[in-house]
């Protein structure tokens, strides 16, 4: 007697992929805006960022159901938040929001995969990056979705900071200039595109820095 | 009011029909200091009056941000007040959260109101000793109601309650036939005169006055003091004489302390620290 499975799974995978750098006084968050489903594609048009503070933006992929209940949840709290302290969320605040949020469900999880961005108090640039149940670090820059496993290894070699074992402790913050991190962000959504079938159509970018939020787009391969 | 036999408790009836208990409650709505409505087809101001208690203490917060699109001004028991706002910012965030969309203000007035008549129909609770004054816009235009402590609101073009109300209800009464129309700036200055009504001679000074306004394409917020100076000093709506010479400088100081602290905080809610 062989046990029963589910012929049916509450979780879809809307592909895309999703990247973060933090620089000395900026944040580069970026995604691109296919949404597909097994071979096909949704729409060529779909925003996975959304901004929940004034300095803090998340980008999202995993199933995107999931992504817009985190998205509703957070801007909600947020809204809490304001009411009674008066202020607008720090990044560093929301990041544990978020992960509280995300282990809440630790038992029928959000499927999202997330990098949190924006300014720290201070207005130094700042990278959160999530696993799907809500364990989080602070890092200089991270990727997630399906084209993360491309992305990733061109980002250690671009950015990496030399091994944390090293003293005096190093930053991860990158020295990067913020023009020249957007240029590495296109240049590496261009190269996953190349190989990730779910990654594509165009990218998101969005900028944060002591001016406040703005967004550019690119275009990437429509295949 | 006198005592008697019948207004121990809330639920007992008065020969006469009364509930003892819910006009007691009505009464300290009376008693709380002054604050005011008006309302234009397409916005609408809350004003009050801010009388610290001391020299040495901030004033009270009485004017509530609820949501973008609604806010609501109080008079009496300011803590029911406050505990009614977080209620009201709830209801606004869940209705947001589940159809996309704001909160219609006259939803909200009523479950105000049923959430008021059950504190008159139960002998473990007490009315709410605090009327609303509950400013908002949504789809069907501007509003401005009236909620009591009994669980009755009203909608009003133009409305002012707390201690030194009914001169500013005279004002408002000469006046109000004209605001359907009026300016926003217009509808700023209307609601300065009517504070300065209730004021019975004491200059009117930005540090003893909040107004707020909400109104098309404006959302829901809290004048910064400057602006309502500047406001008083343009139309030139000062009071006839001097008060009393202490109680003018403690509100002035009073206002000062909450001035500094409005500045580090943001300019929806300027309150001191002290407030929350």
């Amino acid at each position: 007697m062989t046990k029963q499975q589910a012929n049916w799974s509450p979780y879809d995978n809307n592909g895309g992929s999703c990247v973060a750098i933090a620089g000395a006084d900026y944040c580069v968050i970026a995604a691109d805006t296919r949404m597909s489903t097994g071979y096909n594609i949704l729409t060529r048009e779909y925003s996975k960022i959304c901004k929940l503070a004034d300095k803090c933006v998340m980008a999202s992929s995993g199933f995107q159901a999931d992504v817009k209940a985190l998205q509703k949840q957070l801007a909600a709290r947020h809204l809490i938040y304001q009411h009674q302290h008066n202020k607008q969320m720090s990044c560093p605040a929301m990041a544990q929001l978020l992960s509280n949020t995300l282990y809440y469900k630790r038992f029928f999880p959000y499927y999202s995969f997330n990098v949190l961005g924006g300014l720290d108090n201070e207005g130094k640039g700042c990278v959160f990056t999530y696993d799907a149940v809500g364990s989080y670090e602070k890092v200089g820059y991270s990727s997630q979705g399906s084209g993360s496993t491309l992305i990733t290894p061109f980002l250690d070699n671009q950015l990496k900071s030399p091994s944390p074992l090293l003293l005096p402790a190093q930053d991860a913050v990158t020295p990067l200039g913020e023009a020249e991190a957007i240029d590495l962000i296109k240049t590496v959504f261009a190269s996953a595109s190349e190989r990730d079938i779910y990654t594509g159509d165009k990218i998101e970018i969005v900028v944060v820095n002591a001016d406040g939020i703005r967004r550019e787009y690119m275009e990437l391969r429509k295949d | 009011m006198f005592r008697n036999q019948y207004d121990t408790d809330v639920t007992t009836w008065s020969p006469a029909g009364r509930l003892f208990q819910v006009e007691y409650a009505m009464e300290a709505v009376k008693q709380g200091s002054a604050a005011i409505g008006l309302r234009s087809k397409t916005h609408i101001v809350l004003g009050c009056v801010n009388k610290a208690n001391s020299e040495l203490s901030s004033h009270q917060k009485k004017i509530f941000k609820v949501d973008d699109h609604i806010g609501v001004a109080i008079a009496g028991l300011t803590a029911d007040g406050r505990v009614l706002s977080r209620y009201m910012r709830n209801e606004c965030i869940n209705y947001s959260f589940t159809y996309e969309s704001p909160l219609p203000v006259g939803r909200l007035v009523v479950q105000l109101a049923d959430k008021a008549q059950v504190c008159t129909q139960r002998s473990w609770k007490r009315p709410y000793g605090v009327g609303l004054l509950v400013a908002g816009l949504d789809e069907s235009g501007a509003h401005l109601y009236y909620n009591c402590p009994s669980g009755n609101y009203f909608e009003y073009q133009a409305f002012a309650i707390g201690s030194r109300s009914q001169a500013a209800k005279t004002y408002l009464e000469r006046r109000f036939e004209n605001f359907s129309d009026s300016s926003r700036d217009d509808l700023v200055k209307d609601a300065l005169m009517a504070i300065r009504e209730t004021l019975q001679g004491e200059t009117l000074k930005s540090s003893i006055c909040t107004v707020a306004v909400v109104g098309v394409g404006e959302p829901f917020h809290i004048l910064e003091q400057e602006t309502v100076q500047q406001m008083i000093d343009a139309f030139e709506i000062v009071g006839e004489q001097e008060g009393p010479a202490a109680e003018p400088d403690a509100a002035a100081a009073a206002g000062q302390e909450a001035a500094a602290a409005d500045q580090g905080g943001s300019t929806e809610e300027g309150v001191a620290p002290m407030d929350i």
